[in-house]
């Protein structure tokens, strides 16, 4: 299993055919507490960019896009009654949804950690 | 001028702490030729609070407002007895001039009264939770069918043909910009709604159904089989209530299937001030409360642990969301919102229950009366304060007639339907607890001149 | 102890001082007044035990056909009586700031005072007890009235003429957009984007998106001022119009106006005006004059009608002849013959065929047009050019009086009008606008517009407006001049204020996470 970051501050982590994707650690610490997450549905055609997943805090909210092109495989659904979980372990818990990939080859073009962390520092 | 505090010496003052030659220095930015040399030309100079007085009063003295004559208007806009701490109370100055409760620290008290607020609507309606208002009843009504739209992802409305005119041209205006597609003809002169032709007209892709209670006929519409028939297709049913008096006998939209309830609230605490400010009502299942419009008011804790209250839910607001908001709607009816809420804390549910069956009775006296005038029939099976007419001739005529007679009569189903040329005859007749039996015999006995 | 209503709620109490007493049996402290909800004040399960209203008995039973569609219980509300309701009420007016004690200096607001004639020419019987469907010759004067404030607007704004339904400045935006839209449609032109600067209130993105419009934002130059150059090269086939703020919300003047609507209009646009900042340039220029198609004028800000905790507002919306064919119904003009008619449906095809319709039921916000007009004719044309003179002068005197103390960003670039914009760059580590805001309650004023416009980090926006005495701004300018020097020097206790409000902050975090929009206690309590 592999894992890869986008610029957007989203990581995905890709088994066989299937990504699990959330946001960063250092995302949730710029956002604060975080009050809602609209997750998408189960079975949504998603394309590689799109905005599919929406993190509320108390006086924003940040669309999540997709790293990779696919179906949404599942979502997670306790971030329902807990939105807290992406403050609390973002990289692990705080998943927000699976996606079976349509095309390995976009993840090419995303960062490994060294890159990203690399990124992070010169914000 | 009275009301500016700054005195020549302190403008000089001022404008030397600044640095300025002259406050004209101050608008430099504006390009001359842009600036107004002297004052808009055309217009008075300043007047005493007298003078002012004198003239505004003098406007008002040629209107003949409804409590000097015999008056049965509704149509959406009802006059009701409010009691005098009401407006009495909406005019202390802490929420008379307050903001919106953006800093919550110092405005627990609009926060309050908007959770308490949002509480009554909530169980008026018979939903789970309501906003803290919106502009009026058909703003509201637009909204809702906006909304609907984003929680089934569909964009054709129905709204039952007895949904008032003005909420259907509301509606029709906005979905021309929007793409969404509307359904609804105009209603008949029949003593029942139109239920089988509401529910003919749900389809697969139809969001929502829009069924206004009491109609604009003042007929009562049974929900049930309505509301069945929209959730078996996906849809979602929307109730409009122009009339929340009638919900003190009525049984509440939301216990009969409703997913979400507008309203005008207008008759409660507000007044018929010629259309406007009203109150616009909005209650639904909490299920959908991501996707509501306008602001909320939630309970919380401040940091010594107190009870408190806040906006909430803001993410979803223009301010915040910008393009994505649910809405645009920033200002509402605040001040409006505290009067229904006072009118409501005064009446309680038996109260509204008593005055809601005192109304219903003056109506009933109406309809017994009138029907006697020759040639007058009421059309309604059922009605709450508000019923039908049919006249032998044009209504429109009889009500400027009976105007003369200083009478105001109704609303003429033609001023709603122009160029509707089969409910030109239609009058609707509206009486509440504010209404005497004198001025029933008043309006029959006027009636019968106008007619004979 | 006897519980301080039926229902036993009290609140909660800090900690004291040492040496100060913690805590009093009422859970109140002088004249700091706690008050329960109206749920917790009734009678717990028999809300129905009281009533502020007394009534004539009904006479008859409800008619059989309603029978079954009465409800089975009365709403679960509790009722008070008359002194309790007022009592309620009064004590919970006490926990609020409002322009009456002080100033309210909301950038963008314009919270200026709320004249007391205005709440009772609109009250008089024959304005308030009227219904919008009388007769028409029965409510001439009401027509006058609506028809004395059209022509007021107009001539200030140098506009057609104005659409006054709208039923606040956001409904307003949508007005307008939506008469652009038909004159485009009418064109056969239809077309899909709308520009938005990016210090533009939210409500515009958020209107262009509701009538319909794909949004897309115009960068601002250094100086905080539109981008000339990036807005006409973006201009095209495909742009309805612009949405401006003059003067825009960094509190500046928009010097290039006439060029940036000279460039939509040659594009085929429109020019949509946000006037909420109207109370700058009243008197001293002319929207109309500098080629704006359409603006809204916010009458619960530069006409003084009350905001009322909220609304309820009025936005008319002032239009240029190429608008004017498509306002929306009803719509009031003044014939030949001096009369005013109310061009409803009915005239509509004949009078005012090219109308897009109507935008809510009746008339509009006709309670808010009486108070604006009686303004309006008590400044008269002179005094209405001094409100701008001193909003404009009270701004620049706050700015200077604080620009060596808090970061100014535009500052240098000359004067400010009706606003000062300050940010929080420059004070000290973790400390933030939020702070100075906070600290202000304490010193007891209303904070000023904070985290807005959106351009400026940490911003500050100052609108102390014309109503404001130069002895009460200096006192408001020794408060900002101490918050500064706290925030400087790192004082945590700046960082937990609120401190003497009737509410320490507020956990914003839990009210969104756990939703509690409506009280429950009786449906707990039978769970």
């Amino acid at each position: 299993m592999s894992r890869f970051y986008t610029k957007d501050h989203e990581w995905i982590d890709v088994d066989g055919d299937t990504g699990t994707v959330g946001i960063t650690d250092y995302a949730q610490s710029q956002l604060g507490d975080i009050t809602f997450v609209e997750l998408p549905a189960a079975g949504q055609a998603v394309s590689k960019g799109d905005g599919v997943s929406v993190v509320d805090s108390v006086k924003a909210a940040s669309d999540v896009y997709t790293p990779v092109s696919g179906k949404v495989a599942e979502v997670n659904g306790a971030l329902e009654s807990e939105p807290e979980l992406v403050n609390a372990d973002a990289e692990n818990k705080g998943w927000l949804f699976k996606v079976t990939l349509a095309d390995s080859g976009e993840l090419g073009g995303l960062m490994d950690r060294a890159a990203y962390d690399a990124y992070v520092a010169e914000l | 001028m009275r009301y500016l505090p700054l005195t020549p010496s302190d403008r000089s003052a001022m404008l030397a702490t600044i640095g300025a030659g002259s406050l004209d220095d101050l608008f430099v930015d504006v390009p001359a030729e842009a600036r107004l040399a002297g004052l808009v030309p055309g217009l008075p100079l300043h007047a005493s609070e007298m003078a002012v007085d004198r003239h505004m009063s003098a406007l008002a003295a040629k209107n003949v407002d409804a409590g000097s004559v015999p008056f049965f208007l509704g149509a959406g806009a009802y006059r009701h007895h409010v009691p005098a701490s009401v407006d009495h109370l909406i005019q202390r100055g802490e929420f008379l001039t307050s903001y919106t409760p953006y800093q919550p620290e110092i405005a627990q008290g609009t926060l309050q009264v908007l959770f308490e607020f949002q509480t009554q609507v909530a169980r008026l309606f018979g939903t789970d939770i309501a906003n803290a208002s919106m502009y009026d009843g058909s703003t509201a009504c637009w909204e809702a069918v906006a909304m609907a739209g984003r929680v089934t992802k569909r964009s054709r409305a129905v709204l039952c043909r007895g949904l008032h005119p003005h909420y259907v041209a509301t509606i029709r205006t906005m979905a021309q910009f929007t793409g969404d597609t509307v359904d609804c003809r105009n209603p008949r002169l029949e003593p029942l709604p139109d239920i089988a032709g509401v529910i003919d007209a749900i389809d697969g892709e139809t969001s929502c159904v829009v069924v206004q209670y009491p109609d604009i006929l003042g007929r009562v519409t049974d929900l049930a089989p309505i509301a069945g028939a929209a959730h078996a297709m996906g849809a979602l049913l929307i109730v409009v209530v122009t009339e929340p008096v009638a919900l003190g006998m009525l049984e509440a939209p939301g216990n009969l299937g409703a997913d979400i309830v507008v309203g005008e609230g207008q008759s409660l605490g507000v007044g018929l001030q010629f259309g406007g400010p009203y109150l616009g009502l909005f209650g639904c299942n909490e299920k959908f409360v991501r996707q509501m419009p306008g602001r909320l008011c939630g309970e919380t804790v401040d940091a010594d642990g107190k009870r408190g209250f806040v906006l909430t839910l803001s993410t979803r607001e223009q301010h915040i969301r910008r393009e994505k908001a649910t809405s645009n709607i920033c200002t509402n009816s605040g001040l409006c919102a505290l009067a229904f809420s006072i009118h409501m804390t005064l009446l309680g549910g038996e109260g509204l229950a008593r005055l809601a069956r005192l109304n219903h009775a003056r109506a009933q006296a109406a309809a017994a009366r009138l029907a006697q005038v020759p040639g007058v029939r009421v059309l309604n099976e059922t009605f709450f304060n508000e019923f039908t007419l049919v006249l032998p001739r044009d209504a429109g005529a009889v009500v400027e007639k009976l105007a003369e007679r200083y009478v105001l009569g109704g609303v003429p189903l033609a001023r709603l339907y122009p160029g509707v040329s089969e409910l030109g005859t239609g009058l609707l007749v509206t009486a509440t607890e504010t209404t005497s039996l004198e001025d029933i015999e008043a309006l029959a006995i006027a009636l019968q001149e106008v007619l004979a | 102890m006897s519980a301080v209503n039926p229902s036993g709620w009290r609140p909660k109490q800090g900690a004291a001082a040492p040496g100060q007493p913690s805590e009093t049996a009422s859970g109140d402290r002088g004249l700091s007044l706690e008050e329960p909800l109206i749920f917790e004040l009734a009678a717990p399960g028999d809300f129905g035990a009281k009533c502020g209203v007394d009534f004539d008995e009904p006479d008859t039973d409800p008619s059989p056909s309603l029978a079954r569609f009465l409800r089975k219980a009365p709403p679960a509300l509790p009722g008070l009586t008359e002194p309790e309701t007022v009592r309620h009420y009064t004590r919970l007016s006490r926990q609020n700031y409002a322009i009456d004690l002080g100033p309210f200096p909301l950038g963008s607001c314009t919270m200026k005072h709320n004249p007391r004639l205005n709440e009772k020419m609109a009250r008089l019987p024959g304005f308030a007890d009227i219904h919008p469907l009388q007769p028409h010759a029965t409510v001439r004067g009401a027509y006058e009235a609506m028809a004395q404030l059209a022509d007021w607007l107009t001539r200030l704004t140098g506009m057609a003429t104005v659409a006054l339904t709208p039923k606040a400045g956001a409904h307003g935006e949508l007005c307008g957009l939506l008469c652009i839209r038909a004159a485009q449609v009418a064109k056969g032109d239809a077309r899909s984007v709308v520009l938005v600067p990016e210090s533009a209130h939210g409500t515009n993105p958020a209107t262009a998106a509701f009538a319909g419009y794909r949004v897309e934002n115009i960068p601002a130059t250094a100086d905080g001022r539109v981008d000339l150059a990036a807005l006409k090269a973006r201009l095209g086939p495909d742009v309805a119009g612009v949405m401006i703020t003059n003067p825009n919300t960094c509190g500046l003047f928009e010097r290039e106006m006439k060029a940036i609507s000279d460039a939509v209009h040659a594009a085929g646009g429109y020019v949509y005006c946000d006037g909420a900042n109207f109370n700058a340039i009243v008197g001293k220029v002319r929207p109309g004059d500098l080629g704006i198609d359409a603006m809204h004028i916010n009458l619960h800000k530069t006409f003084s009608t009350p905001h009322g905790g909220g609304g309820p507002g009025s936005g008319p919306v002032v239009l240029s002849a190429a608008l004017a064919p498509f306002a929306p119904l009803p719509f009031v003009t003044r014939q030949a013959d001096g009369s005013v008619r109310l061009i409803e449906e009915a005239d509509a095809p004949a009078d005012h065929p090219q109308t897009f319709g109507r935008m809510c039921a009746f008339h509009g916000q006709m309670g808010m047009y009486t108070r604006a007009l009686t303004y309006i004719l008590s400044h008269g044309a002179d005094g209405l050019r001094q409100v701008a003179e001193d909003a404009v002068l009270n701004a620049n005197y706050v700015l200077r009086s604080l620009d060596d103390v808090l970061d100014a960003p535009f500052a240098a670039s000359g004067p400010c009008m009706h606003e000062a914009l300050f940010s929080d760059a420059g004070l000290a580590e973790g400390f933030t606008t939020l702070d100075i805001a906070k600290g202000l309650i304490d010193e007891g004023f209303h904070p000023m517009t904070v985290y807005f416009p959106l351009v400026v980090h940490g911003a500050m926006l100052v609108e102390p407006t014309e109503t404001e005495s130069k002895a009460g701004l200096d006192r408001f300018i020794a408060s900002m001049r101490s918050l500064a020097a706290r925030a400087k020097t790192g004082d945590e206790l700046l960082k937990s204020a609120p401190h003497f409000a009737p509410r320490r902050r507020l956990d914003e975090t839990q009210a969104a996470r756990r939703p509690v929009l409506a009280w429950r206690g009786d449906v707990a309590a039978s769970d």
